[in-house]
């Protein structure tokens, strides 16, 4: 039952997702290929439609995984379950929260849960980077590709751009405008 | 209608977080102005301190920080129902918004200029996940501690193909314990 399953999953990704940002990404990948929802490559498509719209990240995965898979139906389900884990627990932690703040237990698993959300989205860059440097598996054949050399040089001007906090939006419409370009004056190949 | 009234103030958190949820781009930490502004600045439902204690919460909860600003801070002024339509207003922009585009994309995807400009996009949005990696980075605390756990849960999770989930268990596992073991010897 694809309804109940998307629920499931999406909050296991809620439950297990600390802090902001990309800090979600390593479980949405996981779970998202093992369940053949999603390829790699529809993932970083998406990382870019959903920083460049609004709301939370977290939302915008769930309800495109959800609608994709499930409809809207699908959509709702997703979307419920990545949201219910943090409304039951803030709700418990707004009670107690002078106590949850002091907690030591708290403050020792999150110097342990903050490095370690670095070290998974390195891991979910590197696999990203992987897919999308080397579409046909890592082989000396990419080097006759000139899709390659766009793909790297763009990568290194947008990292030299987003350090000095260029815009993402402005980011990613400039990559759009790159890719068209370079793709119909050296007629890329498609796939 | 009397604006202490409890209707009141949760028909108005639903709008509050509905426009915040509308409005931010890049999710979470984008957001903690902007409820700072409209809850604290401008309605005074919560104080400064406590929008403070809604960051320090958010981080180290489960859960993505929109929605538990949003249910904390809808908690504190109007109870269950404040944290219920809080959550709801934040949550549907993105909902709606992003229903639309998956429509658009499954039937755009296959247009040879969307095809071209998501071959840019790509290596644009590794470009904003490594900077992404980069802030995140940078707050860690710089100790042996933080060095190890980084560094094992991407080999774990690179090489080894382990589950994610397990690696963040063993993580705060590790954390617990050393911080444990630190805080006994600095009391000896």
């Amino acid at each position: 039952m694809i309804y109940l399953k998307l629920f499931l999953t999406f909050f296991k990704i809620g439950l297990f997702t600390f802090g902001g940002g990309y800090a979600m990404l390593p479980l949405i990948q996981e779970e998202t290929l093992s369940n053949g929802w999603m390829t790699n490559t529809e993932l970083m498509n998406f990382v870019a439609v959903s920083e460049s719209t609004p709301g939370p990240f977290a939302i915008n995965m769930a309800t495109f995984v959800g609608t994709q898979t499930g409809g809207i139906l699908g959509a709702v389900c997703s979307t419920l379950g990545v949201v219910m884990p943090s409304f039951i627990i803030i709700l418990i932690v707004a009670k107690i929260y002078e106590q949850f703040k002091k907690n030591k237990a708290v403050k020792g698993v999150m110097t342990g849960l903050r490095p370690a959300a670095v070290g998974l989205i390195a891991s979910a860059a590197l696999s990203l980077a992987i897919t999308n440097f080397f579409p046909s598996g890592i082989n000396l054949d990419v080097f006759k590709n000139v899709g390659f050399y766009i793909s790297v040089v763009v990568c290194i001007v947008m990292t030299v751009l987003a350090l000095k906090k260029v815009h993402p939006v402005k980011l990613i419409v400039a990559s759009a405008v790159i890719g068209i370009a370079a793709g119909y004056a050296l007629n890329l190949p498609l796939n | 209608m009397n604006k202490d009234s409890k209707i009141y103030k949760i028909g108005l958190l639903f709008w509050t977080f509905f426009k915040i949820g509308a409005f931010t781009f890049g999710g979470g930490y984008a957001m903690i102005p902007l409820i700072s502004r409209e809850v604290s600045e401008k309605k005074k439902w919560i104080t400064e301190d406590d929008i403070l204690d809604v960051v320090a919460i958010a981080e180290s909860t489960p859960g993505p920080i929109a929605i538990n600003s949003a249910t904390f801070v809808g908690y504190k002024v109007a109870g269950f129902w404040g944290a219920f339509f809080s959550t709801f207003g934040v949550v549907l922009p993105a909902f709606a918004i992003i229903t639309v585009i998956a429509y658009l994309l499954k039937n755009f995807n296959d247009y040879r200029v969307v095809k071209y400009a998501f071959f840019g996009i790509r290596a644009g949005v590794l470009a904003l996940i490594i900077k992404g990696l980069y802030s995140m980075y940078k707050q860690v605390p710089k100790n042996a501690v933080s060095y190890i756990v980084m560094g094992s849960a991407f080999c774990l999770v690179a090489f080894l193909n382990l589950p994610v989930i397990y690696v963040l268990i063993g993580c705060a596992v590790f954390g617990l314990v050393t911080s444990m073991i630190i805080s006994r010897r600095a009391a000896k």
